[in-house]
C-alpha cells in the first residue's frame, strides 16, 4: 500500500465518522441533560429516508437536511414529552421509539428506494488543502464533514466553558441543586433532548445523503448504526473529545476490516463487519468495571505498589454517566 | 365512573388501541396506501383459513417462549435487551446438536430432545454472560446485551459461511435442511408442531406461577423494585439478578431451538426473526403480567403472518405490522402517562 492510497483511505475514515460522529455529540448533550435518546437507531433510518425523500421531490439537498433534522427533533420531542412531563420510563419509549421509526422508515420510504438525486459534493479548502498530508486528510472532505470537526469543539467548549454548559452539566447531575440557582430544569431537558434529537437526525441525512448515499430499505446498511453511536457515547465518557476519539477508532476498524479482507479469505466480510462489537464490549468492560463495587474490595487486597498503579489506570479508563441520568425531575 | 377504576383502566386502555390504529391509518393515508383493504388482507392473510392459523400459531410459539422470559427479567428490573442473541445462541446451540448426532445410532427423539436442551443451555449461557458483565463488570445489561446481540450475529454467519457450509459454497439460504425425521414432529398436511406448541404453552403458564405463587418470584420482584431495600432485607440481590439473566435465557433458547426443530429446519443468518425485540414489545404492553401475555402475543404473531400478504396483494411494504405493533405500545405508555398525571384520584 502507498502513502497515497494510506491517506486517501484515512480520509474516508474522517468523512464515514461523521455522521457518528453527529449521533454521538446528540447522544452526548441529551444524556448530559438526564435523558437518555434509545431511539437512535429508528431516528437515524428515519432521518435518512425522509432527507432523501425530501431532497429527491425538492431537488434541493439544503431541504433535505433540514427535514432529517426536524425528523430527529419530533421523535426526541415524543420522548421528551413521554419522559419528562408524563414520567414515563425513558428507555421504554426510547426503546419503543426505535422500533417504531425504523418500521415507519421502511413502509414510508417504499416509493423511494434506489432513486437518485442532487448529492453532496466534496470542498478543498483553499490554502489549508496543500499543506503536505494533512491537506489530503483533513481538508478535501465534503462541508459536514467539516461541521463535525467543528461539532466537536462547539460542543466541548459549550459544556465545559460556557455558563448554559454548566447549567447543562448541573441539571444532569444535581437538578435539584440547578433549580434552587434558578435554572428551569424541565423546560431546558426538553431543550437538550430536542437539540439532540436533530443532531441524530443529522446524522441520518449525512448517510443517505454523502457517506452512504441513496435509500435501499432494509439493505441500506443503516440498521445497528445508532446502537453503536450508544455505545461510543458511553465510551466517550459524556465527554466530546473522547467520544470523538471513539467515533475515529470506530470508523476506522471498519475501514481496516475492508482493507484486511483479502488477507482473510476465510472469514465472511459480514464477520469483520462486525469486529468492532466484540472490541466495543471490551472497552465498555474497561470504562465500568472501576465503578464496580469489588473492584474496590480486590485491589485492597494487592499489595501497595502495584495496587496504586492498576487503581490509577481504572480511574483513567473510568467515566461515570450524569447521575441524574434517566430520573425524573420533580420540582416540589 | 371513574371510580370503578378496572373499567376505567379498560376504557383508556381501549383509547390507546384506538390512537394506535387512527395514527397507522392515517400514516397509510399519508403514503397514498388504502387503509381497509391493508387491514382486511391482514385479517385475511392470518385467519383467513386453517393453513393461515397454523403459521399464526407457528409464530406465537417463539415470540411466547421469549416473552415468557423476558417477564422474569423484567420482574427482576432489568432490561434484558440482549435476548435476540440468546434465542441465536439457542438456535446455534441446536444445529451444533443435531449436526453431531445426525449421522449417529441414537433414536431421532432422543436427538431432537437433546437439541433443545442444549438450545435452553446455550440462550442461558449467553443471558449469564450479559448478566455477569452487568453484576460483576457494571456494564448495563442494555449495552452489554446490545453487543452480545451483533456478537451472536457474526457468529451464524461465521459458521454459515464457514465450517457449516453446505457441500459446495455457502449461502444466505443457510446451512444444508435436516432430514425430517429430525424435525419436530408436524400435524400432517400443516406446518405447526403440537410439541412446540405445548412447550410454549407451558412456560408461559410455568412463569405465571414462578412469578405469583412463588417466594423466589416475589423476591425476584423485591430486587426489581428496589433494588437497595431487598438488598438491605438480606436478599442476595445479584445472585437474584443472575438466575433472572439465566432463567430468561432457558426460555430464549428455547424459542430459538423452536426456530430451528420447528420453523426452519436449518440454520439461516436470520434465525431469531426479531423475535427478541418482538417479544420486548409484547412484555411492554401487557404491563409485565404473565396473565395477558398469551393472547397479546397472538394478535402480534397474527399482525406478522397477515403482514406478509402486503407487498403481492396491494405493494405495501410489510413493515407496516411493525409501525403498529409498536405504536400501540407507544400510546399505551403515554395513556399510562396521562392517567397517572391528569386522572390520579379525580
Amino acid at each position: 500500500m502507498t502513502t497515497d492510497t494510506l491517506i486517501i483511505g484515512l480520509a474516508g475514515v474522517l468523512a464515514s465518522a461523521a455522521p457518528v460522529l453527529f449521533a454521538v455529540l446528540g447522544e452526548t448533550i441529551s444524556e448530559r441533560a438526564g435523558v437518555i435518546n434509545l431511539s437512535m437507531n429508528g431516528t437515524i433510518l428515519l432521518a435518512a429516508m425522509g432527507g432523501f425523500a425530501v431532497s429527491v421531490s425538492t431537488g434541493s439537498l439544503f431541504w433535505g437536511f433540514i427535514t432529517g433534522m426536524i425528523i430527529g427533533g419530533l421523535v426526541a420531542l415524543v420522548l421528551a414529552f413521554s419522559s419528562i412531563t408524563l414520567k414515563q420510563s425513558q428507555v421504554a419509549v426510547g426503546f419503543v421509539l426505535t422500533m417504531v421509526c425504523r418500521d415507519l422508515s421502511y413502509f414510508l420510504g417504499n416509493p423511494y428506494m434506489g432513486l437518485t438525486g442532487p448529492r453532496l459534493s466534496s470542498w478543498s479548502i483553499p490554502v489549508l488543502k496543500d499543506i503536505p498530508i494533512f491537506g489530503a486528510l483533513l481538508f478535501r472532505q465534503d462541508y459536514l464533514t467539516y461541521i463535525s470537526y467543528l461539532g466537536i469543539i462547539i460542543v466541548w467548549v459549550w459544556i465545559y466553558k460556557t455558563r448554559p454548559g454548566l447549567i447543562l452539566q448541573g441539571i444532569g447531575e444535581r437538578p435539584a441543586s440547578a433549580f434552587v440557582r434558578g435554572a428551569n430544569v424541565n423546560r431546558l431537558r426538553y431543550i437538550y433532548t430536542v437539540l439532540g434529537g436533530a443532531l441524530i437526525g443529522l446524522a441520518g441525512v449525512t448517510y443517505s445523503l454523502s457517506v452512504k448515499y441513496g435509500w435501499k430499505g432494509t439493505i441500506s446498511g443503516l440498521d445497528g448504526i445508532g446502537w453503536i453511536a450508544l455505545s461510543i457515547t458511553i465510551f466517550g465518557g459524556w465527554d466530546p473529545i473522547r467520544a470523538a476519539f471513539g467515533c475515529y477508532l470506530f470508523s476506522l476498524l471498519q475501514w481496516l476490516g475492508l482493507v484486511l479482507q483479502p488477507a482473510l479469505p476465510n472469514i465472511p466480510s459480514q464477520v469483520l463487519q462486525v469486529a468492532p462489537f466484540p472490541l466495543m464490549i471490551l472497552t465498555l468492560l474497561f470504562v465500568n468495571i472501576g465503578n464496580a463495587e469489588w473492584v474496590e474490595r480486590t485491589l485492597a487486597a494487592i499489595p501497595e505498589p502495584s495496587r496504586k498503579a492498576i487503581s490509577r489506570l481504572l480511574r483513567a479508563l473510568r467515566a461515570s454517566p450524569p447521575a441524574a441520568l434517566g430520573v425524573p425531575f420533580e420540582s416540589e | 365512573m371513574l371510580k370503578n377504576t378496572r373499567w376505567a383502566n379498560l376504557l383508556i386502555q381501549l383509547a390507546a388501541v384506538l390512537m394506535a390504529l387512527l395514527l397507522t391509518t392515517l400514516i397509510m393515508l399519508a403514503a397514498d396506501a388504502p387503509p381497509l383493504e391493508a387491514y382486511a388482507n391482514i385479517i385475511k392473510g392470518s385467519f383467513g383459513s386453517l393453513d393461515r392459523i397454523s403459521k399464526v400459531l407457528l409464530s406465537w410459539i417463539p415470540l411466547l417462549l421469549t416473552t415468557a422470559g423476558l417477564l422474569i427479567t423484567f420482574s427482576t428490573g432489568l432490561w434484558n435487551i440482549g435476548v435476540e442473541g440468546q434465542i441465536v445462541l439457542g438456535a446455534i446451540a441446536t444445529t451444533w446438536v443435531l449436526r453431531l448426532f445426525q449421522d449417529s445410532a441414537i433414536a431421532p427423539g432422543w436427538i431432537i430432545f437433546l437439541s433443545i436442551l442444549a438450545g435452553m443451555i446455550g440462550g442461558a449461557i449467553w443471558a449469564s454472560l450479559a448478566g455477569a458483565l452487568k453484576t460483576f463488570g457494571g456494564v448495563n445489561e442494555i449495552f452489554g446485551g446490545l453487543g452480545l446481540n451483533f456478537v451472536a450475529t457474526a457468529l451464524t454467519l461465521w459458521l454459515i459461511f464457514g465450517p457449516w457450509k453446505r457441500p459446495g459454497v455457502g449461502s444466505m439460504s443457510g446451512t444444508q435442511p435436516f432430514p425430517e425425521e429430525l424435525w419436530l414432529p408436524q400435524i400432517p398436511d400443516y406446518d405447526l408442531s403440537y410439541w412446540a406448541l405445548g412447550l410454549a404453552i407451558a412456560s408461559i403458564v410455568a412463569v405465571y406461577f414462578l412469578l405469583q405463587g412463588t417466594y423466589f418470584g416475589l423476591r425476584l420482584k423485591a430486587v426489581g423494585k428496589n433494588f437497595r431495600a431487598a438488598h438491605l432485607l438480606g436478599i442476595p440481590t445479584w445472585q437474584h439478578m443472575m438466575a433472572a439473566f439465566f432463567l430468561c435465557g432457558i426460555f430464549a433458547g428455547a424459542a430459538g431451538a423452536m426456530q430451528v426443530t420447528a420453523v426452519y429446519h436449518r440454520l439461516i443468518p436470520s434465525i431469531s426473526s426479531g423475535y427478541g425485540y418482538l417479544g420486548l414489545l409484547v412484555a411492554m404492553l401487557v404491563n409485565y403480567q404473565a396473565i395477558w401475555a398469551a393472547p397479546v402475543a397472538l394478535f402480534y404473531a397474527a399482525l406478522n403472518i397477515g403482514s406478509i400478504q402486503l407487498p403481492i396483494v396491494l405493494k405495501m411494504d410489510s413493515s407496516l405490522s411493525g409501525v403498529l405493533q409498536g405504536m400501540l405500545v407507544l400510546f399505551v405508555l403515554m395513556v399510562e402517562g396521562i392517567r397517572q398525571r391528569y386522572l390520579r384520584r379525580t
